[in-house]
């Protein structure tokens, strides 16, 4: 492949990664609104198109169409700064996220993936951390002690929890060898379900403290104390308006599919089936390429659904069981799992 | 390519050095340091390091600095002023660091078998194995003593610090209230 023919390709699948990844946000807002309105025995939005469908490309003309408002107490390089970082960061991690089979592709090239890192587990968690920078700066530069509150809590909260995120992969990781997430996932497709990390990786408990700092990660209920609406009004974005506000917003969404794609590729098999090879492989060459995909969205969906759903039942957390939670429960049984894994490891 | 991406970030690394001394509010220094690190990982990178620059991005650029803006934001730091001691910093601190870098040049340039750093595949000699497998290959064997000497020390600093944290600073009377 000449060079050319490298940039055209990188560039069309950014360009269609990016807007799938934009439309899978705005319509993750829709599942959202949709399920807790039915977990609230309400209907949810169903004005706009059928089944209140359109209702995404809706808010996204209004958040365009509303007043841009910069109160004058803020810092203002900081506080334009700090939205971009946001959603920049929660869209680049999709970068290195493998979606489908290799060697699909015409010319045997990568088509299903933007690019394959050999340490994309590693980029992932460093793109994640510098995550933090949007909500910490965003309430720091507004000049508002409800802001500077919410970021507080949130350094505090991610710092901690980003702990436990990093020790429970470490599991997987030493299972697969490999800090590459194709080698992680074809690890886990040989015979299905049954080798899929969760269940015959015995990975489940690194799996459950993955889903928990997950959800403090992305400030998420029950852990979304940053933007407690009762104790901060909303927490770091409380300044922000028009579409500077609604990039936070797609930033938190944009994160929930990141973890969801995570945690698929670390814990379910990534895009692999969950019957392994019982029904043959086809060689068609459009199933082959289609039917890793569409485990791949399955998966994820299931994660999106999981979270809205905790979001719907479990009230939120206060902030010392946040820390206890954390520091006292989560790290230990993470290193615990460490250990086990190891020795199982070493002498199986 | 190599070549032109160091440029690149190795003026990033310099700009954001300049930029942490010239500022005065804390929070822009903290950024540039930000900076500052995220380009060091991205040289490394190029040198073929990409653990390091992974390491580099998530330990420092992710996890140090959020703790150092977590501190300066908690302060409430405000604007630094110009004192006599600041303005006789200036006028020594040039010729320091002139004394402090040609200390260095000479060190370096006198060392011999140092060799070039060379882009692209400088840490990656070994053939089969990746940099991790090498770097970690090298940590539990060669360096094991000082690898576990150093993370005893990083644990008694964590015991120490929680230690003093704790209401009463340390002291048991005070802590249990005098039960």
């Amino acid at each position: 492949m000449t060079i050319l023919q490298f940039i055209l390709w990188s560039v069309l699948k950014v360009a269609v990664v990016t807007v799938v990844m934009l439309l899978a946000v705005a319509y993750t807002v829709l599942l959202e609104r949709k399920l807790v309105g039915r977990i609230q025995n309400r209907w949810g939005p169903n004005r706009v198109g059928p089944y209140g469908l359109l209702q995404p490309l809706v808010d996204g003309a209004k958040s365009f169409l509303k007043e841009d408002i910069i109160p004058t107490g803020v810092y203002k390089p900081l506080y334009l700064l700090a939205p971009i970082l946001a959603l920049g960061c929660s869209l680049i991690t999709i970068g290195v996220v493998p979606f489908g089979e290799s060697g699909v592709g015409p010319g045997g090239m990568d088509l299903f993936a933007i690019s394959n890192v050999n340490i994309g587990l590693l980029v992932i968690l460093g793109v994640t951390s510098i995550g933090v920078y949007g909500v910490a700066l965003a309430g720091w530069s507004s000049n508002n002690k409800y802001s500077l509150l919410g970021s507080l809590r949130s350094s505090a909260q991610l710092v901690s929890y980003e702990l436990a995120l990093g020790l429970s992969l470490v599991g997987v990781v030493l299972r697969a060898g490999s800090l590459n997430l194709r080698v992680i996932v074809e690890q886990q497709g040989t015979r299905g379900i049954l080798s899929w990390n969760i269940f015959g990786g015995l990975q489940f408990v690194a799996f459950f403290i993955y889903l928990m700092a997950a959800f403090a990660e992305s400030n998420r209920s029950p852990f979304d104390l940053v933007e407690a609406e009762s104790e901060l009004t909303g927490g770091y974005h409380t300044e922000y308006s028009s579409m500077k506000f609604a990039m936070f917003f797609m930033a938190e969404y944009g994160n929930m599919i990141n973890v969801g794609c995570v945690a698929t590729l670390l814990f379910l098999g990534g895009w692999t089936n969950p019957f392994g090879s019982l029904f043959g492989t086809s060689h068609n060459l459009l199933v082959r390429a289609l039917f890793p995909l569409f485990w791949f969205v399955l998966k994820v969906f299931c994660f999106l659904f999981l979270y809205v759903w905790v979001r719907g039942t479990l009230p939120r957390f206060r902030y010392d069981q946040l820390m206890n939670f954390g520091w006292r429960w989560l790290m230990p049984l993470a290193i615990l799992n460490i250990v086990a894994t190891s020795l199982w490891l070493a002498y199986r | 390519m190599h070549l032109i991406l160091f440029i690149v970030f190795a003026g990033f690394c310099l700009a954001g050095a300049i930029n942490l001394l010239v500022q005065s509010h804390p929070i822009s220094s903290a950024l540039s340091l930000i900076v500052v690190m995220t380009s060091l990982a991205v040289l490394y990178l190029l040198l073929g390091a990409e653990f390091l620059a992974a390491a580099q991005v998530i330990v420092y650029a992710g996890a140090i600095m959020v703790l150092f803006t977590f501190v300066v934001m908690l302060l409430n730091a405000g604007r630094e002023e110009r004192t006599l001691g600041s303005r006789a910093a200036l006028r020594l601190g040039f010729p320091a660091v002139v004394i402090i870098l040609a200390v260095i040049a000479t060190v370096i340039l006198h060392a011999q078998g140092l060799g070039t750093a060379k882009l692209s595949d400088g840490l990656t000699a070994t053939k089969g194995a990746t940099n991790i497998e090498v770097l970690s290959t090298v940590l539990f064997t060669k360096l094991l003593l000082p690898f576990e000497v150093t993370s005893v020390l990083i644990l008694i600093a964590i015991l120490g610090a929680v230690a003093l944290a704790r209401p009463g600073g340390g002291n048991e009377a005070e802590r249990t209230g005098g039960k």
